[in-house]
């Protein structure tokens, strides 16, 4: 009591002051709490090859290893590693089924950025991985799934593939979205990537 | 020289490469109480410098690091 009376300042004056201080100081933290960022790492998959889709979800996984949340982006050529085997959808124009032809249906018909020699070297790649125990890209993201990894896929490219969101994989935490949701994830994020 | 550090969960995570060494001990951590350590052996060569990364921004503490011929054992206290 004796302690407290001789901190509590006496005249008003000063106590005023000292409110003043205090509004500034939660105004500037305020100000510091929006600029600090979240223990996250935002990706954006742009790639659609399997050495770098696969280099991405070993960077997610091993995120939220270290204790960081993971979110990841798929535009572009990353798009259709997304898709279905098993899913087929109807009612498409001649364009979106020529591309849908064309672009890999998948994780298993993705196939590596270099020496991929008509599918000759994409399959080596993929015995040896087998061999040397390096989990597969369909193994990466079952574990990314199960590890809350947070999968993100542009609208915008879908559109313009013209994949439906039928055809996509189930996969818990998909959600479709735009620039701007990636922009406020990589906002608050402390890493940032583009693959 | 192991027996000196009271061990309350093994983990084998031979043969596993980048990432699932990482990956399994950080889900492997919280199925141990905090203070209660986990024995992880790993082959991975990569672990050497992944393990003490991972427990200092997961905010774990590695007690001690043994390796003999491949097998690298890492005594990993639960802190956080």
């Amino acid at each position: 009591m004796q302690q407290a009376e001789n901190i509590i300042p006496q005249n008003d004056v000063s106590l005023q002051q000292i409110e003043e201080q205090l509004a500034a100081l939660k105004t500037r933290i305020d100000v510091l709490d929006k600029k600090a960022t979240d223990p996250k790492v935002s990706m954006i998959v742009f790639s659609g090859d399997l050495d770098k889709v696969l280099a991405s979800f070993v960077i997610a996984t091993g995120s939220v290893a270290m204790g960081m949340e993971a979110v990841m982006f798929f535009t572009f050529w990353g798009t259709p590693v997304l898709r279905d085997k098993k899913k087929s959808v109807g009612g498409k124009d001649t364009m979106s089924k020529m591309f849908g032809t064309m672009l890999p249906k998948g994780t298993s018909e993705v196939k590596l950025s270099k020496m991929n020699m008509g599918g000759m070297g994409t399959a080596m790649m993929k015995s040896l991985m087998k061999k040397k125990n390096v989990a597969s890209l369909e193994q990466m993201l079952e574990m990314a799934e199960e590890l809350g990894v947070k999968i993100y896929v542009c609208e915008m490219s879908m559109d313009l593939m013209g994949f439906k969101r039928e055809e996509m994989i189930d996969y818990d935490g998909l959600t479709f979205c735009g620039v701007a949701k990636f922009l406020e994830e990589a906002g608050n994020s402390r890493i940032q990537l583009f693959i | 020289m192991s027996d000196e550090i009271k061990v309350d969960k093994v983990m084998d995570l031979k043969g596993l490469p980048c990432p699932m060494p990482v990956v399994k001990v950080s889900k492997g951590i919280k199925e141990v109480e905090i203070g209660q350590v986990i024995e992880a052996h790993s082959t991975d060569p990569g672990s050497l410098t992944d393990f003490p990364a991972w427990a200092r921004t997961s905010g774990n503490e590695i007690l001690k690091t043994e390796q003999d011929d491949k097998v690298i054992k890492f005594f990993i206290k639960r802190q956080a």
